[in-house]
């Protein structure tokens, strides 16, 4: 027999390479555009200037702003958590009818875009022509409308509305997993249910839900959409909305530019303290008494209100998806704006028809945010994979250096990112993209690099190492192993990177709105300024258009995803 | 004897934990060679060495009279050159690949003749009683078919060498049993090299030709046949590891060796060597209890009936060992204590090691 034997002449080190590209694309993509940012904030003609950071910020409007950012985040990050807390116990906690069912209609706010949401209670409470407000002045004849959306309150409780989910699935899962002895043991002391659900449950639920609150915190405070359909009318504009105002009007001047990298400083550092603050919460001690497995709870029985809660989590769905899905789709099929939107004859599918095929400025915002949305998914997915790879597997030196470029992508804002893209790619440094495809393209890779590198990385961790080494030993070099062995294997989650790209991707609004040019309008973009610009039937039905892409889109991801997992 | 793999001089080290210094060892054509090592000890990281999917930072690995890695030279050959078969702990089947294509891929890889790696994989499922079994994937298999796939796919190639990393710590106990026969079948049916890394004394000592006893800091304290290791221990931690161990201290009197503190002397011959002081070790099987007034005169402090024996805890002059003999014996030969009951202590076997070494180990 003969013996399988050594082989001499061997490949060369390519760890290096490897690496040396990943660190470029992350430098590249995102570190470049936030550095440039913080030199513009702080360095007034090439030299450092901390007096000058401290003037801009204090300018009246630009001191409002952040105060207004702030205040909104507050009210947000509270209502949500409250709402949040409250459904998450229910569906978990208690012997609610339809339970798994009511789960996932809760989830369905995060499918739903906020700005479009804030479109449609728009349309429903604007203070003089809302239609929910028109029907109570005219039920009870006065001219004070029920409720003004165009407020802080009216703006918190929209983003309240489609942000909860993040408190609701993190509070659902650690109340899932939490095991029930240590509720037990209290009951058996002799602790009666409040008692226990002050001492031992909410301590224990303590860290998801603050970590929830914090990822809502950040999302409001760097939030453009919500805000813009609905304060720049009273003159409420937060950080991103500023940020935009400033570049969009003065074309680019010194000193919007500096009053934008000023802000963009203070959201990329209150970022970066609220990534900060989640990661030490979350990796305290006492979270892991919260196991992996599941356990069955202890059930609370609601008896008599069983049926009422039920009626309640329906209206709030009810009230808060599907009337203003319902707004959305009807006033994108009347036929004149003013006349009932209950009138049949005031309806038809004209209006979409038109914007589908024969209206350029829609039909070209869906084409480039389709072939936006699909080629930052794929260089997304391809990169994502590569640097993960990197970070997980790989043992080479200077790899530190690409754990800490790879947190980035996650603490970097929308807003800020536009901003850094402008910076970087419009000329200053040889390359102008400026006012083409490929700037917003850019900077679409550089904001979802985060949700790639979080799936890949996921996926790689399942494959263990020694299934690459086995490979290697069984005679597979380097690059036929990571083909036969780690592709095949890592396919689901580069899949599931590529959706959870793709979607956001199709109706993006915070970064293309800073960043386009009459003929590359998105599809968000086009809602926003249509709506602007008056043409507020044509906008909505584009949003109808939009919800249904997303919902198609979300469809074909829960079909691949229980595909890949059976 | 020719030697298949050297290691000569080996240190390794991660951070600033130590794990190998200077470590050499040879290993025979043919043989099957235990590395047997507590926990951690770092038997896993000496086989990645040799596999290649670790480097040392100081010292030479040699197969088959090539070096593969050198830290002299900067000598390095990957694993995929170093034509191994390997079997994980944790089988390393790949998930998305059946039977038929994970035992296939190492002859894949050689680019054979499609018809002859039908052929090898066949004969191979069939030789690893996988039969039928081919088609499926390994989520359909159980641990122990896992198992076997990996192990077949460890031989389809014919290497030189099996490296095999505790590749039964995941199996229930009477498959370990099953699977421990066919490794050792499967040895003997290919002539192969086996190096088995585990800290599992039982296993070692039915597989192995030789095997070579590792301590917590990666130094090999014993190298021998399983008779050797087990009868003639070169030190206390070998005889420590390899089973339940009894440790008395001694006094010496007037160059008489007695038990404890009392007066009565060590019924076997005595010591030679430099030690301040003596232990005398020896396993439960090795003390023979009995009656009649003949060796150390103890008292029963605990008797516990086992089943199929009985265990007695006996004092002798402030010091306590520990017996065990079968129940039926104890009973034909009214050998049933009860607590409290004097009893008589000789031995049938005895190790002297420096009282030292005791404090050594139990750190």
């Amino acid at each position: 027999m003969a013996k399988n034997t050594i082989k001499k002449d061997s490949g060369f080190g390519v760890a290096q390479l490897i690496l040396f590209i990943s660190i470029a694309i992350l430098v590249i993509f995102v570190a470049w555009p936030v550095l440039l940012i913080l030199f513009n904030a702080f360095f007034v003609e090439g030299k450092f200037n901390s007096l000058d950071f401290y003037n801009v910020l204090t300018e009246p409007e630009t001191f409002q702003a952040l105060k207004n950012s702030f205040v909104i985040a507050c009210m947000t990050t509270v209502g949500s958590v409250i709402v949040g807390t409250f459904f998450a116990w229910l569906v978990t906690r208690t012997d609610l009818p339809y339970k798994t069912f009511m789960k996932s209609l809760f989830l369905v706010p995060f499918m739903l875009p906020s700005f479009i949401g804030a479109l449609a209670w728009k349309m429903l409470l604007s203070p003089h022509s809302g239609y929910i407000n028109k029907m109570w002045m005219e039920m009870f004849n006065t001219t004070e409308p029920l409720f003004n959306i165009y407020s802080y309150a009216g703006i918190a409780l929209v983003e309240v509305m489609y942000l909860f989910p993040f408190v609701f699935i993190q509070v659902c899962g650690a109340l899932e997993r939490m095991d029930p002895t240590l509720e037990e043991s209290a009951r058996i002391s002799g602790a009666g249910l409040l008692t226990i659900t002050r001492k031992i449950t909410i301590p224990l639920v303590m860290p998801s839900i603050m970590s929830g609150a914090l990822l809502i915190m950040l999302y409001s405070m760097a939030h453009f959409g919500t805000v813009a359909v609905l304060g720049i009318e009273q003159g409420i504009y937060n950080i991103p909305t500023l940020i935009y105002e400033k570049i969009h009007q003065s074309a680019g001047s010194f000193a919007s530019i500096r009053t934008g990298t000023v802000l963009a400083t203070v959201l990329i550092a209150s970022a970066a303290l609220i990534i900060w603050t989640q990661q030490k919460i979350l990796s305290k001690g006492h979270y892991q008494i919260i196991g992996g497995k599941s356990f069955r709870p202890m059930e609370l029985k609601l008896r008599g209100l069983r049926y009422p809660l039920l009626f309640f989590c329906l209206a709030y769905i009810g009230f808060t998806i599907v009337l203003p899905t319902v707004v959305i789709f009807l006033v994108g099929g009347v036929q004149t704006y003013g006349l009932s939107i209950l009138d049949p004859n005031n309806l038809s599918l004209d209006n979409y028809k038109y914007i589908l095929f024969e209206y350029d400025v829609t039909r070209d915002a869906i084409f480039n945010s389709v072939t936006l949305g699909l080629a930052a998914a794929f260089i997304t997915m391809f990169a994502g994979v590569m640097i993960s790879y990197v970070i997980v597997k790989m043992k080479v030196k200077g790899k530190g250096i690409l754990e800490f470029l790879g947190m980035l992508p996650f603490s970097v804002p929308g807003s800020v990112i536009a901003l850094g893209v402008i910076l970087a790619w419009s000329g200053a440094y040889g390359i102008n993209i400026y006012n083409t495809v490929w700037i917003i393209l850019v900077s679409y890779i550089a904001r979802y690099m985060a949700f790639s590198l979080k799936a890949n990385s996921a996926a790689l961790e399942q494959v263990h190492d020694s299934l690459m080494e086995a490979s290697r030993s069984c005679g597979a070099s380097m690059w036929q192993s990571l083909k036969d062995i780690v592709i095949p294997l890592v396919k689901p989650g580069m899949i599931s990177a590529f959706f959870l790209i793709f979607l956001p991707a199709l109706r993006e609004l915070t970064v293309s709105i800073m960043l386009y040019a009459p003929t590359t309008r998105t599809i968000g973009v086009a809602i926003y300024t249509l709506n602007e610009d008056g043409e507020t039937v044509m906008s909505t039905a584009l949003a109808g258009i939009a919800l249904i892409l997303i919902v198609l889109g979300q469809m074909l991801i829960n079909h691949l995803t229980k595909k890949a997992s059976e | 004897m020719e030697n298949i793999i050297k290691v000569e001089g080996v240190t390794k080290s991660y951070a600033k934990h130590q794990v190998h210094q200077n470590l050499s060892l040879d290993i025979v054509r043919g043989e099957c060679f235990t590395l047997l090592g507590p926990s951690g000890c770092g038997k896993t990281v000496l086989i990645r060495m040799i596999a290649g999917h670790e480097v040392p930072d100081e010292g030479k690995i040699s197969i088959d009279n090539t070096v593969v890695t050198d830290s002299a030279t900067g000598e390095y050959i990957p694993p995929e050159r170093r034509g191994l078969g390997i079997v994980f702990q944790d089988y390393a089947v790949w998930p998305h690949m059946t039977v038929f294509e994970n035992i296939a891929y190492p002859l894949k890889m050689e680019k054979r003749p499609k018809a002859e790696i039908e052929e090898l994989v066949m004969r191979m499922i069939d030789i690893v009683g996988m039969k039928g079994l081919d088609k499926r994937l390994p989520s359909e298999l159980s641990g122990g078919q896992q198992q076997r796939v990996a192990l077949a796919r460890a031989l389809v190639a014919d290497p030189s060498v099996m490296l095999l990393d505790e590749p039964l710590s995941n199996l229930d106990a009477n498959l370990r049993e099953e699977m421990r026969f066919e490794i050792k079948g499967l040895q003997e049916k290919f002539g192969i090299t086996v190096l088995y890394v585990t800290h599992d004394q039982e296993v070692a000592l039915a597989l192995s030709d030789r095997i070579a006893i590792m301590d917590n800091e990666g130094a090999i304290r014993q190298i021998g046949t399983p008779y050797e290791i087990f009868e003639q221990p070169a030190d206390l931690f070998v005889f420590k590891f390899m089973g339940i161990a009894n440790f008395l201290h001694v006094t010496e009197k007037a160059g008489k060796f007695c038990v404890g503190t009392g007066n009565q002397e060590v019924p076997w011959e005595a010591p030679t060597g430099s030690a301040a002081s003596w232990v005398a070790g020896f396993r439960p099987s090795d003390v023979t209890i009995s009656r009649e007034a003949n060796g150390l005169k103890g008292k029963i402090r605990r008797a516990n009936f086992l089943g199929a024996t009985m265990d007695y805890m006996v004092e002798i002059d402030g010091e306590t060992l520990r017996t065990e003999l079968e129940t039926h014996h104890a009973i034909n030969s009214n050998l049933m204590f009860e607590e409290g009951e004097e009893c008589y202590i000789t031995f049938k076997a005895l190790h002297w090691f420096d009282a030292k070494q005791l404090e050594e180990v139990a750190e």
